[in-house]
């Protein structure tokens, strides 16, 4: 009876493993830095500026929703206008029964995750496509809802009633905290969903859905999960629509623009990482600003970047810097450092989604 | 009595519907590709009649003659580059190229035709129409495209079940590597899968012109997309006479919606497809389970 | 290794050190064959071994790292998977991969869509496996699994191939019936196939082979003709176990002594 021995790597020095390094620290002051510097904007400059900042507060919502459904749940969602105009249409229904809009909106987000649940219990079974244009007809059928309803304004729109009887640069500059602050917060949650057990589950499935689910990973209540946070921030990014508008018009609530918008700030920025959308949106809006003059072009040429990048450079902008500079904001993964190394960690796996057609396919 | 004219029409507008939903059900049958830029494809087969029209002043009925074969090149051009290299990164990919590519097309369209809408000009054809009874009326037209649209579905059935194409593009979509194994180069069958899908594409689209007028943005607001996945869905995956029932059903669908409320015309329509998918999602005529 | 009579005769697949990468992991480390025309020759190994790899490097599905595939004095790398079929590499792919949605004779008809010429075809397909032709039009999906296996054999035949490529055609099947199927395998040396198999089942490739070659991780570990290699040899070959501390791999060895 011979001995068997397989052979065994010699032991290695003991590997470290963190969920974080110098630079997030310094992400994390800055981050602070950042959000007091806004706060304290509304003192400093005119309302003009703070209702551009909205937008780009509501923008940021939105693309960072879209971000966590795509990137790391793998659902692609063509409807999210759906929930943006439920959210507005819900802080509207609010304003008519005399509710503070600013205490609606967190009715409306909660409202906008309720409609969420439904829709997924609707939708959950079908695969990806399918799924994608099956959440677009669900928006168009809330906006065919809605507008049968007069009290709603019907088809023209109404305004909103209710907001405090202040002046109007005041308003400008509550309603501009509270679209920082469901910012600050939406983007927290997101954090906090993926640092957690969650984060590791969505990162699995988007990897490999089968060896997922053959570790036991639970694809269903994750994605259920997912879409209900997304469907409760878009409720709440078209509330605060509504309120800094404050009119609502039907198609223009529920218009698939909002859709691209969100899908062009995940694009560029880089689908699968939470600073991916800050920047996207960033990039977004600067050139909305610059070169909303030149009309049609201005979308022509974005939507021929947006191709380019989904071909060429599907992990954005972001991608591009994390890789060359290895560095990571927001901790959600796991740094490798090999025995010894105290400076440049190995980098794990990074939460990006991973090219399709591995080995042995052709172009 | 009303109802049996609804009927009438609603079938002959599935007709359009099933015209528009074959291009998407062989883009998606064969490539597993869902091009959100369906819509707006046929919009821009509308826009290059009208263009073909001003410039070679042939009658607008016959613009399909030069359109049609434009499209089918431009089908299998767009498969060899575009197609092909989003296929090759995934789901995601393929819609996201998809997206932009309807929001491109939609822009270059009202940057060089304006935001006026068009129409394809067939003068009083679109309103002559014959009686049966007291109670029906159809459009020359309609039945025009109501046929055109079965000979093109089933002719096309009967292409792919009985020809050696058609059994290349079948066999690719089941299983393109094995496919090669047998010395079929997969991107050129896909791009002759794309061609006859584009080409199907420009004839609804041209069909469409006639019927309405159309504008740059029509490919997304008319929510031409929409009917050609539901006509898809609903009529289920993998037949494309499938697609023709499908298409049929939600035309009378949506017309009977209409009668009881003019403004739930499409809203018909859309719970007709959510039933089916909750109910049914392989569609009404698959047998398999594939949703 | 060659009988006398090969002599000068150019060898019809001849395989240089090749290496394949599956990502990161090498699934092939310079690996190398020879195949002369009219030859069986098997390739054995446990699962994971990098078999399947050998095949579908040859037959094109996949690019390999380094090295070079020579088929026929010609230098077969650059060439897509299809075109290798023009030049007469078919390979039967590991479980039967026919066309689920198409009848037995569509599959037959793809495989017949760019043959070459020679003296296979859809008939004498039909004469080989006589239950065929009656069941030429239920859907592929709709066989049993030795069924299957004669029917992707078929698919590959009709493109008259120069060198069949059969990759586990005993995977999921009954002994019996995988007897049946390598019975089929003379009359396919007689019209002139060249074939080179890969196997779990060590038993068939020995006895139908006559060269018969072990993959281990990745690297040969074990050539010969079966007539040749003992039991034990194989059999330390394949695991990859060894008595002593050193290491898992075993140098070839001509005779087998015993451990």
């Amino acid at each position: 009876m011979s001995e068997v021995t397989a052979t065994a790597p010699a032991v290695a020095a003991p590997v470290r493993v963190t969920r974080s390094r110098r630079s997030t620290v310094w992400a994390a002051i800055g981050a602070v830095v950042v959000i007091a510097v806004l706060a304290y904007l509304p003192y400093e400059v005119y309302s003009g500026t703070t209702s551009l900042l909205v937008n780009f507060f509501i923008l940021l919502i939105m693309a960072s929703m879209w971000n966590l459904l795509a990137g790391y749940a793998g659902l692609v969602s063509v409807g999210q206008q759906a929930f943006i105009g439920l959210g507005s249409y819900f802080v509207l229904i609010a304003g008519l029964h005399n509710i503070d809009p600013f205490l609606g909106l967190p009715l409306a987000a909660l409202g906008s995750g309720i409609a969420g649940l439904v829709v997924w219990w609707l939708l959950s079974r079908l695969r990806s496509g399918y799924f994608a244009i099956a959440t677009w007809v669900i928006a168009s059928i809330c906006y065919l809802v809605i507008i049968r309803f007069p009290a709603l304004g019907g088809g023209t729109g109404e305004s909103l009633t209710g907001l405090p009887n202040i002046s109007a640069s005041l308003l400008n500059a509550y309603i501009y905290w509270v679209a920082l602050g469901v910012t600050v917060i939406m983007l927290i949650a997101v954090y906090a969903l993926l640092r957690g057990r969650l984060g590791l589950v969505l990162t699995a499935l988007r990897d490999d859905e089968t060896g997922a689910r053959s570790v036991g990973v639970r694809v269903s209540r994750a994605q259920l999960l997912v879409f209900v946070v997304a469907a409760i921030g878009c409720g709440a990014a078209g509330g605060l629509e509504l309120i800094s508008q404050p009119f609502v018009q039907p198609t223009a609530a529920f218009s698939v623009q909002w859709t691209a918008e969100m899908i062009f700030a995940c694009l560029i920025g880089g689908i699968g990482s939470i600073e991916g959308p800050i920047i996207g949106t960033i990039v977004f809006f600067v050139l909305q600003q610059w070169l909303s003059s030149y009309g049609t072009w201005y979308f022509i040429v974005l939507g021929a970047v947006a191709i380019a990048v989904a071909i060429w450079a599907p992990r954005g902008l972001w991608g591009l810097i994390s890789e060359r500079f290895h560095i990571r904001l927001f901790p959600v993964g796991y740094w490798l450092w090999p025995a010894g190394e105290q400076t440049r960690p190995g980098l794990s796996r990074l939460p990006f989604p991973r090219r399709a057609g591995g080995a042995g396919s052709d172009t | 009595m009303i109802w049996v004219n609804d009927i009438i029409q609603g079938i002959m507008l599935g007709g359009l519907y099933a015209l528009f939903a074959c291009g998407l059900s062989l883009l998606f049958g064969v490539m597993k590709v869902i091009n959100l830029a369906h819509g707006d494809l046929a919009i821009l087969a509308g826009y290059l009649a009208v263009g073909v029209i001003a410039v070679t002043h042939i009658p607008p009925v016959w613009s399909f003659i030069i359109v049609v074969p434009l499209f089918a090149a431009l089908g299998y051009l767009a498969q060899r580059t575009l197609i092909q290299a989003s296929l090759n990164r995934g789901v995601l990919t393929t819609l996201l190229v998809t997206f932009g590519l309807s929001v491109v097309i939609e822009n270059a369209l009202q940057q060089f035709f304006s935001a006026n809408a068009h129409s394809l000009p067939i003068g009083s054809l679109v309103s002559d129409s014959f009686g049966i009874g007291s109670q029906i009326t159809i459009a020359y037209l309609d039945l025009a495209i109501f046929l055109v649209a079965v000979i093109v579905l089933l002719g096309l059935q009967y292409l792919l079940s009985s020809s050696k194409q058609g059994r290349l593009i079948r066999a690719v979509a089941d299983d393109r590597e094995a496919a090669q194994l047998a010395g079929a180069d997969y991107r050129h069958i896909f791009g002759i899968a794309a061609a006859i899908a584009f080409a199907t594409v420009a004839l609804a689209g041209i069909a469409y012109g006639m019927y309405t007028s159309f504008d740059p943005s029509s490919g997304t607001t008319a929510l031409l997309l929409l009917f050609a996945f539901e006509a898809v869905v609903i009529g289920g995956l993998g037949s494309l006479w499938g697609t023709l029932a499908g298409g049929i059903l939600l035309g009378v669908i949506q017309q009977l919606g209409g009668q009881i409320n003019s403004n739930d015309q499409v809203l018909a329509g859309q719970l007709l497809f959510l039933l089916v998918l909750l109910v049914r999602p392989q569609g009404i005529t698959s047998r398999r389970r594939t949703a | 290794m060659r009988t006398e009579d090969e002599g000068i005769a150019a060898p019809l697949l001849e395989v240089r050190d090749l290496t394949v990468h599956h990502g990161q992991l090498r699934a092939l480390n310079q690996v190398s064959l020879i195949i002369g025309a009219g030859e069986v020759q098997a390739m054995i190994g446990a699962n994971g071994a990098g078999k399947s790899t050998l095949l579908r490097t040859i037959s094109g599905l996949k690019a390999a790292t380094s090295g070079t595939v020579i088929f026929d004095g010609a230098d077969v790398g650059r060439l897509r998977a299809e075109r290798r079929v023009a030049a007469g590499i078919v390979m039967v792919p590991e479980g039967r991969r026919l066309f689920p949605s198409l009848t037995v004779e569509e599959n037959l008809q793809v495989g017949a869509s760019y043959a070459r010429p020679g003296p296979w075809s859809i008939e004498r397909v039909y004469e080989l496996f006589s239950w065929m032709p009656d069941r030429r039009r239920q859907l592929a999906s709709q066989l049993s699994g030795g069924e299957q296996q004669a029917v992707a054999i078929g698919r590959a035949l009709v493109a008259n191939p120069r060198l069949l490529l059969l990759d586990e055609l005993s995977l999921g099947l009954a002994p019996v019936v995988v007897s049946r199927i390598y019975d089929t395998l003379p009359e396919l040396l007689a019209s002139g196939v060249t074939v080179l198999l890969v196997e779990q089942d060590v038993s068939q490739a020995l006895r139908v082979a006559s060269q018969v070659h072990c993959l281990l991780e990745g690297r040969i570990t074990l050539q010969g003709e079966p007539s040749r290699l003992s039991p034990a040899a194989i059999e330390e070959a394949y695991f990859g176990l060894s008595a002593g501390p050193a290491g898992p791999v075993a140098t070839p060895r001509a005779s087998g002594a015993a451990e």
